[in-house]
């Protein structure tokens, strides 16, 4: 088990308030890890700080033996890194299929070749029939699938979630999670997945990363974790006690 | 090519755009000197507002200082021809370059330091006044006095050194508004269009796709201040007359963006929808004025505000996208 | 430079005066952007108003145009409010640009309609303490700048009490701070938007009221006051209001040296010249607060 993205003991903060203190953990290649933690553990941050959108105070993040902390965003998309954004970002003005396209042109050669990567994503995806309508006029849980087509459409190795299953209704989520089970099965696609719904990253994620106050409080298999006292008081506590 | 050219534009459009082209060409064997320079007004406008468009309309970047770029292509290419009497086609490679670099700098200070929106446009009005002051200045170009090209009565005409009739202006201008069009339609179905909308819809997410924004927005700047500068070229071989005061003004700026603000931003037809409206309903209005008998100056560009003020209200995408619904040209579907 | 420094000393000085007066004008741009987030891009064209109708009351009524700076103010101060009711609000929620055009399209019809009422020559008014001056050590200063500087303070001063103290000036601080969070807690934020964007334009009114005892008037010179106090603010730091006085003071000073040491024309260079430096070296501005 290689560790393709690394995190060492990253910390930011933001006028004072440590977002992220010391955190350290690792995501293997080609696993599904579940980062997890009650709202402000620092999740969010944590991924704006390996996608490059902040600069870490200390700390280093290595992605495959390079080390990429403080590239900017879309020296880290070029490095292999395609990510969501918890609250979504479409090209509004764009249709669903361009939207898409845009993602698609970093791995190809021509706009034709990425309108037919596209297409393929949007298959995958679910969202081909919806192809012509403009982004501003989808429904929040086909944005989210957008946010996923688009990043997926880069072609990364490594996937980042930020919550791509909040608001989805259990068929769609199921949907969702067999599409990730899949592209990992079959292309070997590693996923960093921050999310709130406990049903998808027990039933995705071989290893688990729990946040709290900005700190690793926990990591292991679902198993271990749920099992951990720390976690079950900080977190789980109303859910599992 | 022809092909690539004509994908997935509605035929209807093609024809109708023919049309047009067909009648802008034949225009000066039809009409009198009087439409003919109205109609080289509104191509000239045409032609801007497409340059001011890539920025603005494509790649989100909101230039109010565009007659900073017309300025100095006027000037640079007039000055090589007044004091040294080199041909304005060649002169106008001093205006591209010019106005590129001052175009490179204003986008470096500004997408550097993340100045972006309303800072932005409140940069490129500095610059352009900037320019304006130091060109009253500027004893090399007479300062403010005014540069004036050599004027005589030509036999025939000598594009060479683009002196000659109105006629030959309107086609240079004619030509000059189809290849902005025809490159404002291939810069959209090619890569840096898809990331310049990108941009301009969501710079954070532009980037997370890979897409190094401070790159394509400079692309933008820099193309967009070359082609300007070229409409500033042909501004001074046409009227022979250059004023710091009048062509870097910020009311040139601001009227150079009425078309395709009018037209619609963003759109490849606005600007030339847009110029058209605008200078015919303006050149309408002169015409009633002098036939009441008012002469006062101001009135033409109150019209204008009401115009802008109008349009801003109650139809802020501009009068194409509503026109091409009612003309059955809007998007269709692609058949894949 | 054979210039004693005793010239420098004066100019400078000068500058300063009519910095403070700039300073406020910028003030109205600042509070108008700090709350209502819209960028008043007919503020200069409002100035012109401001110092057209002081003019006309001074040249018929031979009111001192710092007796009318009430008045104008309140005329201001109405048109503004109607201006944010009427045509802004309904804009809050569209694109930046978009609002920005909007009030592009205001200033083009008032330049243009002062300029069709006035006509494009300048005018200014002359009082009787208008070639008064008074000799503080080494230092000669004109008293209507003296005058018209510490009127431009004592509105500063209020508009910062009113900020501070009362409660109509907090319930607008809180709308800056959280639009929603404003609306929530029953706040009416329509009203008290254009209630700052009236004190807005009210603080610009008296600036031309201020500054017409000291320089001249044409309808066309408004879109320059516009882009000098965007560079004010710009300079100052955005949001804060003694940002904007110390960004006065130091375009004002700026202006007159580079005057003096070059051309009087060319002032203005001047002062794109420190907005590139800012913009270069601390783009929040001065005394603006550090973004993330």
């Amino acid at each position: 088990m290689t560790a393709f993205l690394q995190i060492d003991n990253l910390s930011k903060s933001f006028s004072g308030l440590k977002a992220v203190q010391d955190v350290s953990f690792t995501v293997p290649k080609g696993e599904i890890v579940g980062l997890i933690g009650p709202n402000g553990a620092g999740k969010t941050t944590c991924f704006n700080l390996i996608a490059g959108v902040y600069k870490p105070d200390q700390g280093t993040v290595t992605l495959g033996g390079r080390s990429i902390g403080g590239w900017r965003p879309d020296q880290i998309c070029l490095a292999g890194v395609g990510r969501t954004f918890q609250i979504v970002k479409p090209f509004a003005g764009l249709s669903v299929l361009e939207n898409v396209i845009v993602g698609a042109l970093k791995a190809s050669p021509s706009v034709t070749e990425a309108r037919g990567k596209a297409k393929s994503v949007l298959e995958r995806l679910g969202l081909w029939h919806k192809r012509n309508q403009q982004a501003s006029e989808l429904t929040l849980p086909e944005r989210k699938r957008l946010e996923v087509a688009r990043a997926l459409a880069t072609e990364p190795q490594i996937l980042l979630l930020d919550e791509v299953m909040a608001g989805l209704r259990p068929t769609e989520m199921d949907t969702m999670v067999s599409v990730f089970r899949e592209l990992n099965a079959s292309s070997g696609l590693t996923i960093l997945m921050i999310e709130h719904v406990m049903r998808a990253v027990m039933s995705l994620s071989k290893k688990v990363v729990v946040l709290n106050y900005g700190q690793v409080i926990a990591a292991g298999t679902p198993d271990e974790v749920t099992r951990d006292p720390a976690v079950l008081e900080c977190y789980l506590g109303e859910e599992a006690l | 090519m022809i092909r690539h050219l004509l994908d997935g534009v509605p035929r209807r459009g093609i024809a109708l755009l023919l049309v047009l082209l067909a009648i802008l060409l034949a225009a000066p064997y039809l009409v009198g000197g009087y439409v003919l320079s109205v109609l080289f007004l509104i191509l000239y406008f045409a032609y801007v507002g497409q340059a001011w468009n890539i920025m603005m309309g494509f790649a989100g970047q909101l230039s109010l200082g565009h007659s900073l770029y017309v300025g100095l292509g006027a000037y640079a290419a007039a000055a090589l021809y007044v004091h040294f009497g080199i041909s304005p086609w060649i002169g106008l490679g001093a205006s591209i370059i010019i106005s590129g670099f001052a175009g490179a700098v204003i986008g470096f200070l500004a997408f550097r330091f993340g100045v972006s929106g309303v800072y932005f446009a409140i940069l490129t009005i500095a610059f352009a006044e900037f320019a304006r002051i130091g060109f009253d200045h500027f004893a090399w170009v007479s300062g403010s006095s005014g540069l004036f090209l050599p004027v005589e009565n030509y036999t025939e005409n000598d594009f060479w050194n683009l002196r000659g009739s109105p006629a030959m202006f309107y086609y240079l201008m004619l030509a000059m508004t189809v290849a902005a069009f025809l490159l404002c339609h291939l810069l959209l179905k090619s890569r840096v269009g898809y990331y310049w909308l990108a941009i301009r819809e969501s710079p954070e997410a532009a980037q997370a796709l890979g897409i190094n924004i401070f790159k394509y927005k400079m692309y933008a700047v820099v193309l967009s201040a070359a082609m300007t500068s070229l409409a500033g070229v042909v501004f001074a071989f046409y009227y022979n007359n250059l004023f710091p005061e009048q062509i870097f003004h910020i009311s040139r700026s601001i009227e150079l963006i009425l078309g395709p603000i009018i037209g619609g931003v963003g759109t490849l037809v606005g600007p030339l929808v847009g110029a058209f409206l605008l200078t015919a309903l303006a050149e309408g209005l002169r015409e009633l004025m002098l036939q009441i008998g008012v002469e006062v100056p101001g009135v033409k560009q109150v019209f204008y505000g009401f115009c802008l003020l109008w349009v801003v209200m109650f139809l802020p995408d501009g009068v194409w996208p509503p026109l091409a619904r009612l003309l059955g040209l809007h998007k269709t579907e692609r058949e894949d | 430079m054979g210039l004693p420094i005793e010239i420098y000393l004066n100019v400078a000085a000068s500058g300063l005066l009519t910095g403070l007066v700039y300073g406020l004008m910028a003030l109205g741009l600042s509070v108008i952007f700090g709350v209502v987030r819209v960028v008043n891009f007919a503020h200069g064209e409002m100035m012109t108003v401001g110092m057209y109708v002081a003019i006309l009351a001074f040249a018929t009524l031979g009111i001192d145009p710092l007796v009318m700076m009430v008045p104008i103010a309140a005329v201001l101060f109405v048109f503004g409010y109607l201006l944010q009711t009427g045509l802004i609000n309904p804009f809050i929620n569209r694109p930046e640009h978009s609002q920005f055009m909007l009030l592009v399209a205001v200033a083009l019809i008032l330049v243009n309609l002062q300029l069709i009422v006035f006509g494009p020559d300048s005018q200014g008014v002359r009082t009787s303490y208008s070639f008064d001056s008074y000799a503080i050590g080494p230092l000669i200063i004109d008293a209507s700048k003296v005058y018209a500087a510490l009127a431009a303070v004592a509105v500063a001063a209020a508009l910062f009490a009113f900020f501070r103290f009362t409660l109509l000036g907090k319930a607008i601080r809180a709308c800056a701070d959280n639009y929603h969070g404003a609306l929530v807690v029953g706040l009416n934020v329509k009203h008290l938007y254009a209630l700052t964007f009236g004190l807005g334009t009210a603080c610009v009114g008296a600036a031309g009221a201020m500054l017409v005892a000291i320089t001249d008037v044409t309808p066309t010179i408004g879109p320059a006051y516009t882009l000098l106090a965007f560079v004010i603010v710009i300079t100052g730091g955005l949001g804060s209001m003694p940002g904007a006085l110390l960004g006065g003071v130091l375009i004002g000073v700026t202006e007159a040296l580079g005057g003096l040491l070059f051309t009087p024309s060319a002032k203005s260079m001047f002062a794109f010249g420190i907005l590139v430096l800012v913009l270069l070296f601390r783009p929040q501005g001065i005394l603006g607060r550090k973004l993330s």
